[in-house]
């Protein structure tokens, strides 16, 4: 559940010492609520935030993360990022992704390189590394997740990861050591997260030349995230405003009919 | 009760099929003429409400199996499987495969919702009491059912509480070792059910497989259910017997109308939760494809199932902890038997009535108790202890108070009939 994890988390920083968890490790802090455009019955993405969003994984989450189950097509499809089919077209031709065997059959060239071809819209994000062992060695052991679904899969969805991207700068409390290798995070399960600060103030030039310090490229990459994870989510929100009222009018009518048929009736 | 059948034929086909096969017949006396009580409230639209549950979550389910791979092996994206992969392409590809999820998922939610007030009313107005001691425990078997089912339905997305959770209740059965010396009974048991040694493909092959087969069963039970409803007739608020057809008003249009509203309402509440929280009952960790090898922090299972979740973890004998977990439903086919007074509903029974609402409260305590890690203390309180106190209350509810406040209680005088209860007041004048 998700109040299972909530109980106990409000206190960490501003405590002397760190609250400890049963295993002796640190508590990660709340993420405070950041207003996303997205929430209520009513929300939808922002779509210069999903562009601005798109363009922070790509020139920096992808170095390291995959997005496994994305589609390039989805990226011009309604309730999406926004781009016209020609731009999602050549966003997709721009990637190289492992291609069948040739017609030789082989599926590496003469150096040993997997064959590649560019990528069509039916095609998904490739990942950076080819497996998992690829992503542990260039990473200091440790696996970047996925991130097709990252915002569902953890407690507090985008808060969560809008606070790990912006809280590598909290001041770091007294008596905490930093394991050798890791970074201190205190919105991180135990406080200690591999992934190095991942943002800067101005590392993404927005095309459209919108602010780009850290909380806005933050900010923009979680909107993007929240959209990967929930590609439909418009269509949700827009088809239950219509069953709502459906079933408040319907109730309503049943509720008429009802009264009529026990009028005469006590009960 | 359903007395005579006044069904009269109309044309000359449903003449001609009449002495045949009187299907007509039937649908009429059992859904139209039936004689219901006049003063049913509220708390009585839950059949109708987990009728339409149970009718959601086939419909949703046989086309969620269209598209649901039931394997645990990997696809094309790696450290997931086909089974977490046809999930995301449900929710990602599949035209409204959202929805249907959706649907299905928190259908489950808004289905043992219902099913436990509909317990609860049965339990307030007391309805397992003769002549419904059948009716009872035929629903009992129906929640019984329902478990298993969503317990196995929440393992087919192979997500890490999915897997976690399958590891967890399968393993019960080992405890089965304890008293089976070098014969292993339990861990055979164990692997009698996963198709192998450890939780694994063929475990969620045969999930799945039972997954789809169970809801035909609990459908044939209620049909039971409904059959054994119908002979005695329905109890009602006052919990006394039906004295004639004054009593009474026909099943259509009074009860189809009033139960019809209600199902509205009830599908406002789940379309709520459907459309703008779907989430919400669910864990983030079962979005992480299931990794044997890694443990989440905390295993946790629905909410509906806290309760007894809360039993188990506070029995530190593994054994005892499972007997008690499942003695706990199993109890609930003794209580019209264990229930010692005459007095069905606890309207006339002012004793009964204050423990039963004591009882409510002790299995959202313990609900509230399975929630929380296992070492939480809140306000320095082991919740551990509070889920013991609130086990005991529980076995204590059906077990000792049960017989004994029937035989000390000096219930409230019951009215003569429904007719003179619900028409007493209207009619005085007019006499």
């Amino acid at each position: 559940m998700r109040f299972a994890l909530v109980a106990g988390l409000v206190f960490g920083l501003a405590a002397a010492s760190p609250a400890l968890a049963a295993n002796g490790d640190p508590l990660p802090l709340k993420t405070p609520p950041q207003g996303w455009s997205f929430e209520g019955p009513f929300g939808t993405f922002n779509r210069a935030d999903l562009q601005h969003g798109f363009q922070v994984y790509k020139e920096v989450c992808s170095a390291c993360h995959s997005l496994n189950r994305v589609a390039f097509h989805t990226l011009s499809e309604s309730g999406g990022p926004g781009f016209t089919d020609a731009q999602m077209k050549a966003i997709a031709a721009s990637y190289h992704v492992l291609a069948g065997p040739n017609d030789k059959g082989d599926t590496v060239d003469d150096k040993g390189n997997p064959l590649t071809r560019a990528g069509t819209p039916a095609d998904t994000f490739p990942p950076p590394f080819p497996n998992e062992q690829a992503a542990r060695t260039a990473n200091g052991g440790a696996l970047p997740p996925d991130l097709s679904l990252i915002v569902k899969a953890r407690n507090g969805g985008p808060n969560y990861v809008y606070s790990i991207l912006t809280g590598f700068h909290e001041t770091l409390p007294k008596g905490f050591t930093v394991t050798p290798n890791k970074y201190f995070n205190p919105y991180f399960i135990g406080w200690n997260i591999s992934m190095p600060p991942p943002l800067s103030d101005g590392q993404v030039t927005f095309v459209d030349g919108s602010p780009n310090k850290i909380a806005d490229e933050a900010f923009a990459v979680v909107t993007f995230l929240s959209w990967a994870s929930e590609p439909h989510l418009e269509d949700r929100h827009r088809i239950g405003v219509g069953v709502m009222i459906f079933l408040i009018v319907l109730s309503g009518l049943l509720y008429l009919s009802y009264r009529k048929v026990w009028k005469d009736e006590a009960h | 009760m359903s007395g005579p059948s006044t069904y009269v034929p109309q044309t000359g086909f449903t003449r001609w099929l009449d002495s045949r096969l009187p299907l007509v017949r039937f649908a009429h006396d059992t859904m139209l003429t039936f004689p219901t009580p006049r003063n049913l409230n509220f708390w009585y639209a839950f059949g109708a409400i987990l009728t339409f549950c149970l009718g959601v979550q086939i419909v949703t389910g046989i086309v969620l199996a269209m598209h649901f791979d039931p394997s645990a092996n990997v696809g094309a994206v790696p450290g997931s499987s086909l089974a977490f992969d046809s999930v995301e392409s449900i929710m990602r590809d599949v035209n409204y495969g959202w929805l249907l999820r959706y649907v299905h998922a928190n259908g489950a939610s808004m289905f043992f919702l219902a099913v436990y007030i509909h317990m609860f009313r049965g339990l307030y107005y007391g309805s397992y009491k003769a002549p419904r001691e059948v009716l009872w425990i035929l629903g009992v078997i129906i929640y019984l059912l329902m478990v298993m089912t969503a317990f196995m339905g929440y393992v087919l997305p192979w997500g890490q509480m999915s897997f976690w959770a399958a590891t967890v209740i399968t393993n019960l059965f080992s405890s089965l070792d304890q008293i089976t010396g070098g014969l292993k009974v339990g861990t055979h048991v164990a692997t009698w059910l996963w198709g192998g040694f450890a939780v694994d493909d063929p475990t969620l092959n045969r999930f799945f497989s039972l997954h789809y087969l169970l809801p035909f069963i609990i459908a044939a039970v209620v049909g039971l259910h409904i059959w054994a409803l119908h002979v005695p007739g329905n109890n009602n608020p006052l919990g006394i017997d039906v004295k004639g057809p004054q009593d009474t008003v026909p099943f259509h249009p009074y009860y189809t109308a009033k139960d019809a509203f209600y199902v509205g309402l009830f599908a406002i509440l789940f379309a709520f939760l459907v459309f703008f929280a779907p989430d919400f009952v669910g864990n983030p960790d079962n979005y992480i494809p299931a990794n044997p090898l890694v443990t989440p922090a905390d295993i946790v299972p629905e909410w509906y199932l806290l309760p007894f979740y809360a039993m188990l973890r506070s029995i530190p004998q593994k054994l005892i902890g499972v007997l008690v977990l499942g003695g706990a439903i199993v109890t609930l086919a003794f209580i019209p038997w264990l229930d010692t007074s005459k007095v069905r509903s606890n309207r006339f029974r002012p004793l009964m009535k204050q423990f039963f609402w004591l009882f409510v409260v002790d299995c959202l305590v313990l609900g509230y108790c399975g929630s929380q890690g296992v070492d939480a203390a809140p306000g320095g309180v082991p919740l551990v202890w509070v889920a013991r106190v609130g086990t005991a209350y529980y076995y204590g509810f059906f077990w000792v108070l049960m017989p004994l406040i029937g035989l000390i209680e000096t219930p409230k005088p019951l009215p003569d009939s429904i007719a003179k209860s619900v028409l007493g007041a209207a009619q005085a004048p007019a006499e």
